[in-house]
């Protein structure tokens, strides 16, 4: 056992970080969860695929750098440490593409992923219904077929980052009528701009667009853009759902960097004789380095041809927590400097926390919530028998 | 970098383990709760026969180490097995003679720490009680930059943990004073809270997995309670807190092989997140046996007892967190 990075994954380091440094804007981007703020998180995608670190783990063909999973975990902490804005372009990557590699056709690759990794197409995914949220499966927008293609109907609702993205993707029943609700479902790939499509958008917490609701009436979808086998939708889709709940969407190197300002905030600002308030920072800061270690074990277990299952359940609940944990304490340490909300004249001088505090108070619901996460460690992984949901 | 336990490692923990739960552990607990050092004594040759003090030894003295890494994969079992005994004092005070300069101490007693023939208790960090001092063949009690050895102590007092024997040493002679004794006394401390920390990770472990066979077989309301999701979060969350400690477990016996000096607040940390991973096992344990776990006879008890101790043992959550964020 080592924490020895070999001298490719330092080169990869070095290289990383040399060219953030050269790169990464000297003041904060705009939210993405604004239209302003969505065009120039779109520009720094562009930017950042013009010297392919967009999306390092992917193959040299599709503008990556065939990184390993322990050379992404070092790009992200490379990426966070300098400060560098969130990616808009996360829901395509950490989603679709893992998708496409593992069950698209070749066409839909070279078609999807060039334009996904330069930000020219950003995506949105379009999983949940109104009736339909942890529960997914109950869902009930309709795939209908038609000549060369599928007639999409029904409504999805908080779909990230629909209210300014281009494409969307998510499942539909194809079949309805089937004795289990999971089968019969077919995973598509749609425009947000066709006819028939209306696209909401619904204020978070704190107002911003930051997902919308989906109105689709008889949307016209060619049969290329079918991922897999229709009426397969439900394994296509969960055969990349631990991406969601895994490293791949949350790496621990945001958490580090959060962890790493929260403790300079310690030090600037508190008064040490506060111990309630030091020993909660204290246990943000172990649990953002417990967390990066547990990935590289993760890591380390992938690489020597190991699997990860509902493991990915216990990595969804520790990272939503530890970023709630992080930010609320971020917060009382600034006291009422801490109210004030993301682009407050005197925000950036405390630290900006507000907008990464309501981005972290979704993260216990999306991506499976946080109780039925709970009732999957439970099951699979203690082999407690199944209880009455 | 391969950040998981070798084939051998995780052999030699298969192999410890196997070795204490033939050996009937429990009966050895109790025995040495009530001050029968015999049973004890016999597991403590036992498990100096698999190697495990010689690993806190250096070869020059007979030992196989210091190797940090392997002695706290050692410990976990070790936890996991409530074994009594203080096990992680003679290993800290291993760690402590052998930095401690050329007092004769180190030839005298690391050899002997090594083969399993020397019991060594270790009081430092401010600590009142030696723990089992009556159980010890050498009591080291280090305050400030001077160091004893005690030649006697208190009476035994009643703990919390009644396997966990604490007495207040008395008398004794100084062996050495001087910056040398601090620098082996942290050294030592380290030592101490990641052994601890390993301890409370396996023991943690043995908690949880008591509990989880005990909610698949306990019915009530006609169905296991391990199918009622109060249940199944409360045991999800220890199984959480377990499995994120571990890796830390890991790392800060990393660093303490590889920058003893620098390696304080990564085993601080180890320590915080593995004390309280396994005071919350022992919290649900007891609450999901109900009163089964509120009761001396099961051996369950054993296991419980010990979780707050080994929480609070050579540095306190609190005190671990201060050297967290000391860096």
């Amino acid at each position: 056992m080592d924490l020895d990075f070999t001298a490719a994954e330092d080169a990869f380091r070095t290289a990383a970080r040399a060219w953030l440094t050269e790169n990464v804007p000297a003041t904060p981007l705009p939210s993405l969860e604004t239209r302003e703020g969505f065009a120039a998180h779109r520009d720094w995608e562009r930017r950042l695929a013009a010297d392919r670190w967009s999306v390092v783990s992917w193959p040299e063909a599709y503008g990556g750098r065939g990184a390993s999973l322990l050379q992404w975990l070092v790009f992200e902490e490379e990426y966070y440490a300098a400060g560098a804005p969130g990616r808009v372009g996360q829901n395509g990557i950490s989603l679709l593409a893992p998708t496409l590699f593992e069950h698209g056709t070749e066409e839909q690759r070279a078609r999807v992923l060039g334009p996904m990794a330069t930000g020219e197409v950003v995506w949105a995914q379009a999983w949940s219904e109104p009736e339909s949220g942890s529960d997914l499966a109950s869902l009930r927008s309709t795939a209908v077929r038609t000549d060369g293609g599928w007639l999409l109907s029904g409504q999805k609702t908080w779909s990230s980052r629909a209210a300014f993205a281009d494409r969307a993707f998510g499942l539909f029943r194809s079949e309805p009528g089937t004795d289990k609700p999971h089968h019969g479902l077919t995973y598509l790939m749609f425009p947000l701009d066709a006819p028939g499509v209306t696209v909401r958008p619904i204020g978070r917490l704190d107002g911003k667009p930051a997902f919308a609701e989906l109105f689709l009436d008889e949307v016209f979808v060619p049969d290329a853009d079918v991922i897999g086998e229709p009426g397969r939708g439900w394994w296509v889709a969960m055969s990349t759902a631990g991406n969601e709940r895994g490293l791949t969407l949350r790496s621990p190197g945001r958490f580090t960097a959060a962890a790493d300002r929260l403790t300079a905030l310690w030090h600037a600002a508190a008064d040490p004789g506060d111990t309630a308030l030091r020993d909660r920072v204290a246990d943000a800061v172990i649990g953002a380095r417990a967390y990066r270690l547990f990935a590289y074990a993760n890591a380390s277990r992938l690489a020597a041809g190991g699997t990860l299952g509902a493991e990915s359940s216990l990595n969804k609940v520790f990272w939503s927590e530890l970023d709630i944990a992080l930010h609320e304490t971020a917060l009382d340490l600034l006291g009422p400097y801490g109210t004030l909300a993301d682009g407050a004249d005197e925000a950036p001088a405390h630290g900006s926390w507000a907008d990464g505090y309501v981005f972290s108070l979704a993260g216990p619901i999306y991506a499976g919530t946080n109780e039925i996460q709970r009732n999957i460690i439970a099951e699979r992984l203690l082999g407690l028998p199944k209880g009455r949901r | 970098m391969r950040f998981l336990l070798t084939d051998e490692q995780r052999e030699f923990a298969r192999t410890l383990d196997g070795m204490l739960g033939a050996f009937g552990t429990p009966a050895v607990v109790r025995a040495w709760a009530a001050g029968e050092h015999k049973p004890g004594r016999d597991l403590w040759a036992r498990l100096a026969e698999t190697g495990v003090f010689a690993l806190a030894v250096p070869e020059a003295y007979g030992g196989l180490g210091p190797l940090p890494l392997e002695l706290a994969v050692a410990y976990t079992e070790l936890g996991r097995h409530a074994v009594p005994g203080p096990l992680v004092e003679t290993a800290a005070a291993a760690a402590f003679l052998d930095r401690l300069g050329e007092t004769g101490a180190a030839d005298a007693w690391l050899p002997r720490i090594a083969s399993g023939d020397a019991i060594v208790g270790l009081c430092a960090d401010g600590a009142p009680f030696a723990l089992d001092a009556d159980a010890a063949d050498a009591v080291f009690v280090v305050r400030g930059d001077t160091v004893c050895r005690t030649e006697a102590h208190g009476p035994v007092q009643p703990s919390l943990d009644p396997a966990r024997r604490l007495s207040r040493p008395l008398g004794g002679t100084v062996l050495t004073r001087g910056p040398a004794v601090t620098a082996a006394a942290t050294y030592a401390t380290d030592t101490a809270r990641l052994l601890t920390a390993a301890q409370a990770l396996g023991l943690g472990r043995a908690l949880l997995d008591e509990t989880v066979g005990h909610v698949k077989r306990r019915t009530q309301f006609a169905v296991p309670i391990g199918s009622f999701q109060a249940v199944q979060h409360r045991l999800a969350d220890t199984l959480l807190a377990l499995e994120f400690a571990q890796p830390l477990v890991h790392a800060a016996a990393l660093a303490l092989a590889r920058d003893a000096a620098g390696a304080g607040p990564d085993i601080a940390a180890a320590k915080v997140a593995a004390g309280e991973a396994c005071h919350t096992a022992a919290r649900t344990a007891l609450q999901l046996h109900g009163a089964l776990g509120y009761t001396d006879e099961p051996d369950l008890s054993l296991r419980i007892r010990k979780a707050r101790p080994l929480r609070d043992a050579w540095g306190t959550p609190s005190e671990c967190r201060a050297r967290v964020l000391a860096g």
